[in-house]
């Protein structure tokens, strides 16, 4: 097990080398230089030499990619081009934003997720099972952008139950300690900020949770349905336990692999989805965050945010593999 | 390039080695696909979106670039089926010429996927050794990318237009037809007919345009359908972003972001292309997955 986990932190070396490779070259494979492009057209002759010395542009290019390798391990992201803040503490208060979601619309989609499959599984041609799998086929192809205008729409501007865009009235304002607004306003014993968090995250949330919602679904019906042909679930039913425990005891345990596998994978789709959802939502998440650095050219953030993004995204898949091993034992790693 | 493309149109090889075999599968597959009453209704709507992309011109009812500012924001009506945005557009015939969009998005952006990732399958699955620990390496730290955000950075490099739109969602599904490919290659490889034309002296390239690729078709196929949706799917959002196709054009995510200011006003101009997305995407799925049942009759119970 050690073993296995040593070999695969030292294979994720290569592939984080790569993508500090591909965030450094954002800005150098941007045709024309790219001082001259951050500042504009009527920037002048002196600002931009400044800028260039200030981004280090002005050295050979194997030695700038060394001082950001440097830089990466020190923590050290550069500055915001736009607002001059830290970009390594911009990405993370936004990141916190955006894993407050994310955990969010994880749990709905686990729970909804695997309640849906399973009961389709158990009822397997009833009404309920060929609503639910039309629905996560149709989920699955849902453009989240649109499905979190057509929330707006309903439940914000004609219904008004919760609010189009933010995370919190301006009125609650807690203190930032973690900048997880569900944690920091606990700390902060402010339970008005708390459900008032809860409301803003409604809808970003369920929106970004339909696409993985539906693929957990599928994944558990189907798993479930292969799990409860087996002859142990036989032999179960033979010996006269009663279906539930059945189901709960011997047959989602089984069942489970598969679904966590998938569950996994999509914990890291949804970090980019976010972009998507937070960008119609105005949710001041990284994938907003870096959606307005993309649009406004402040590459060191767009550099930081690709990174931060990648790295969380191959340390999910990385613990998705880990867990295997747990919970089935019969997987042997190598 | 020119020689993947060759191999698409030219596994008569194979079908005249062992016509019997070959001709009896794919008339099996069209059969077992048939009576896939979901997968036939995902290939309606393809149908449709075909249909509607060919004869744009003879279908829309009104100018789909050039409104008319004193009917802005019109709710649909018998004049304006679908409504009409905040520019006066007639919502429907902007939808009708944005399925060619739509169309073209799917075949380049999916035919560079295929091209370029059967071309590193192949390599990385014949070749082995050095070949594959570089390719796959490669496709690990794509994959260490999630998609969207891979075809952001992308955008970001080329510059936001339709045309890099679609290089970027070309590129960001490279890696599934590699794998793909790779792993149909490896089973291929070691087959008695293929170890039977090195013995009669066929050269790399004829073992794999003739022998190995045309037995790795059903994964492709599969692939290929599948990934045409989410490939519109992920233009389409791109667009929305302002980082694909720009307006004027009747790009289907473009609409959605010219509309989007003017939700509380028109929402029908948000509703309809939103739609025409989502059917499409779905009828990729639909006839995707019964492709897959239809190509491997075991995985459907």
């Amino acid at each position: 097990m050690l073993n296995y986990i040593i070999k695969r932190l030292l294979m994720l070396i290569p592939v984080l080398v790569g993508v500090s490779l591909l965030a450094f070259s954002i800005i150098h494979l941007i045709p024309g230089d790219p001082a001259r492009i951050i500042l504009g057209e009527r920037a002048t002759e002196a600002s931009i030499l400044a800028l260039q010395e200030k981004l280090g542009l002005n050295q050979p290019l194997y030695i700038q990619f060394l001082t950001f390798l440097k830089n990466i391990l020190k923590g050290d992201l550069g500055t915001s081009i736009i607002t001059n803040e830290k970009v390594s503490y911009e990405l993370l208060t936004s990141f916190a934003a955006t894993l407050e979601l994310t955990f969010v619309a994880m749990i709905i989609a686990i729970v909804v997720g695997i309640a849906a499959g399973t009961i389709a599984a158990i009822r397997q041609y009833s009404i309920f099972d060929n609503i639910s799998m039309i629905g996560a086929l149709v989920g699955v192809s849902m453009p989240i952008f649109w499905l979190g205008l057509l929330m707006i729409w309903a439940f914000a501007y004609k219904l008004g139950w919760f609010p189009a865009s933010g995370r919190l009235d301006v009125a609650l304002n807690v203190p930032r300690i973690t900048h997880i607004l569900l944690i920091d306003s606990l700390l902060n014993g402010n339970f008005q900020a708390f459900k008032n968090t809860l409301w803003h995250l409604a809808m970003p949330s369920l929106a970004l949770a339909t696409i993985p919602m539906a693929i957990i679904a599928r994944m558990t019906r189907s798993s479930m349905l292969e799990v409860m042909k087996q002859d142990y679930i036989r032999t179960a039913r033979a010996k006269g336990l009663p279906e539930k425990i059945i189901i709960f005891k011997h047959a989602i345990k089984n069942a489970f692999l598969p679904v966590i596998t998938v569950i996994g994978l999509q914990v890291g789709l949804l970090l980019g989805g976010a972009v998507m959802t937070e960008t119609v939502f105005s949710y001041p998440g990284l994938g907003r965050r870096l959606y307005i650095a993309i649009m406004a050219r402040d590459y060191p953030v767009v550099q930081g945010g690709i990174l931060l993004i990648s790295v969380c995204f191959v340390l999910v898949n990385l613990i998705v593999d880990l867990t295997y091993s747990f919970i089935d034992p019969r997987i042997k790693l190598d | 390039m020119k020689t993947t493309k060759s191999v698409n149109i030219n596994p008569q090889p194979v079908l005249n080695n062992t016509q019997e075999k070959v001709g009896g599968l794919w008339q099996d597959v069209i059969k077992r696909l048939k009576k896939n009453k979901i997968a036939m209704f995902g290939a309606f709507i393809i149908g449709i979106l075909l249909f509607t992309a060919v004869f744009a011109p003879f279908l829309s009812p009104h100018d789909p670039e050039n409104g008319i500012l004193t009917d802005r924001q019109q709710p649909p009506s018998s004049k304006y089926l679908l409504g009409t945005d905040s520019q006066g557009r007639d919502v429907l015939s902007r939808i009708i010429h944005g399925a060619g969009i739509s169309v073209q998005i799917g075949v380049i952006s999916v035919g560079i996927a295929l091209i370029v990732g059967s071309l590193m399958g192949v390599l990385a699955g014949y070749y082995g050794k050095w070949m594959d620990v570089l390719i796959m390496r490669l496709v690990d730290i794509m994959l260490a990318f999630p998609t969207i955000l891979l075809a952001l950075a992308i955008v970001t490099i080329l510059g936001p237009s339709l045309k890099n739109a679609m290089i970027a969602v070309g590129i960001v599904n490279i890696p599934r037809f590699a794998r793909i490919v790779r792993s149909s290659v490896l089973s291929v490889k070691e087959t008695e007919y293929i170890e039977a034309s090195k013995a009669i002296g066929c050269t790399d390239i004829q073992i794999i345009l003739r022998h190995v690729l045309p037995n790795c078709l059903a994964p492709i196929i599969v692939q290929t359908t599948l990934t045409i949706g989410t490939a519109i799917l992920e233009a389409a959002g791109l667009s929305f972003l302002g980082l694909g196709a720009q307006p004027p054009m009747p790009e289907w995510g473009a609409m959605l972001a010219d509309s989007r200011g003017y939700l509380r006003q028109a929402p029908w101009s948000v509703m309809f292309p939103g739609l025409a997305i989502m059917l499409t995407v779905l009828g990729f799925n639909l006839l995707g997955d019964g492709l897959r049942d239809a190509l491997d009759p075991r995985l459907k119970e």
